[in-house]
């Protein structure tokens, strides 16, 4: 092993690990990406890194400014840790029903935590700091949802990297959120390999919030139209909580990966997949570890009770 | 024709005259969203655009497949499906 000069150096080169023992079909093969690996502990660590990056190169960002982000974990995690190392002030718009452990974990940090309204979700974490970032023009506006270096990071990094590893995948499959990874793999792969199938996952999250009030307060990222999502993607489903709470306890008890409960979702979207199709391999992305759901009691309380919790808590 | 169950979001059910869950027979997700609207009017600016387009910031899913990435509205119905219909919110970390 070398020694690196900064944990920034371990973004990225995850391992890939052979699931199929969960394939509900003999002849498709399921291979986990491990983005728990990074050292911000989830995905979004090459996006942040990306961000960040593509901000010093355009002369926007030196030591000592101020960046701004809404984010309900891993983005906000990821940028704190860099952050940090890079003498950049990191202010966090934080929906209030986020699990304990990310705001200890961006405490940690020394992240900023702005507060924004649990009922109204990610989409009141972003309305804030869009007036927020409308208040303060001296503060960088990173913006995963829309910014270009988010699904760029995915298309350079992850996406190589899979297909370098897998030559032979049929399928991908992630959660859909700001759409990066979806947008960013998929293109890439769709260039490289045509016959590729992208397929999307994501939670049931508009059921119940509160706080919406008319469907004119929908959203959809920018990344998303820009990159062509409608055209990219082969399927989208959604994933209820109970599905994605029995992948994600099947992840750990049958293949001893301790995934977060939108890995699992993610799992389940594989599953579905290899059943209808007649043979084929089956990349999914796990994109954090279970660490930071463990107050929810995710792994080991009854499933029902905890999925009745999940719907007041933003696990995505 | 067949008979489909259509969970409606929070946000829609002051439309419907506060259900949740409704009952609605029809051979196509289209017929369905029709009747839909037929039924409370209100629904209707709700859920599609000027062009009869399912609106950009509501997604309708069939057995939970989002119908976009089926036959949208065209897409065939059997006896028993379940719809959602959704708003897009904002996800991600």
């Amino acid at each position: 092993m070398a020694v690196f000069s900064s944990v920034v150096d371990l973004v990225g080169d995850t391992p890939i690990v052979d699931v199929s023992q969960l394939s509900p079909n003999p002849r498709v093969r399921i291979l986990a990406k491990l983005e728990g690996q990074n050292p911000a502990g989830s995905v979004k660590d090459r996006i942040a890194l990306g961000m960040i990056e593509a901000a010093e190169a355009a002369g926007e960002l030196r030591p000592g400014s101020v960046l701004l982000e809404p984010s309900s974990g891993n983005t906000g995690i990821a940028l704190a840790m860099i952050a940090r190392i890079r003498g950049y002030h990191l202010k966090i718009v934080l929906p209030e029903n986020v699990t304990v452990e990310r705001r200890q974990l961006l405490e940690a940090y020394g992240a900023e935590i702005i507060d924004s309204p649990g009922a109204e979700g990610s989409n009141g974490a972003v309305r804030l700091a869009e007036k927020l970032a409308a208040e303060n023009p001296e503060w960088v506006f990173l913006y995963q949802y829309g910014n270009e270096a988010n699904p760029e990071a995915h298309r350079t990094g992850t996406g190589p990297e899979i297909l370098k590893d897998v030559p032979e995948i049929t399928h991908f499959v992630a959660g859909l959120g700001t759409s990066g990874t979806l947008m960013g793999v998929g293109s890439y792969l769709k260039e490289h390999k045509p016959d590729v199938e992208i397929y999307a996952v994501e939670p049931p999250s508009g059921e119940r919030v509160e706080g919406l009030r008319n469907l004119d307060d929908g959203y959809v990222p920018p990344v998303f139209d820009r990159w062509g999502g409608m055209e990219l993607l082969d399927g989208k489903r959604i994933v209820r909580p109970v599905e994605s709470l029995t992948w994600t306890r099947r992840l750990v008890s049958e293949a001893g990966i301790f995934a977060g409960i939108s890995s699992g979702a993610a799992m389940a979207g594989a599953a579905k997949v290899a059943e209808r199709i007649d043979e084929g391999v089956i990349v999914f992305v796990v994109c954090d570890g279970g660490w930071k759901y463990l107050s929810t009691g995710a792994y080991t309380e009854p499933i029902d009770e905890i999925a009745e919790r999940l719907d007041d808590v933003i696990y995505f | 024709m067949v008979t489909v169950s259509v969970r409606l979001p929070t946000v829609l059910r002051p439309a419907a005259g506060g259900q949740s869950k409704l009952s609605v027979a029809g051979a196509a997700v289209g017929d369905v969203v029709d009747r839909l609207i037929e039924d409370y009017p209100a629904l209707e600016s709700n859920l599609v655009d000027d062009e009869g387009s399912v609106r950009k910031f509501v997604n309708i899913y069939l057995n939970d497949e989002d119908i976009r990435f089926l036959e949208s509205l065209e897409t065939p119905l059997s006896e028993g499906d379940e719809l959602a219909i959704l708003p897009a919110v904002a996800g991600g970390q």
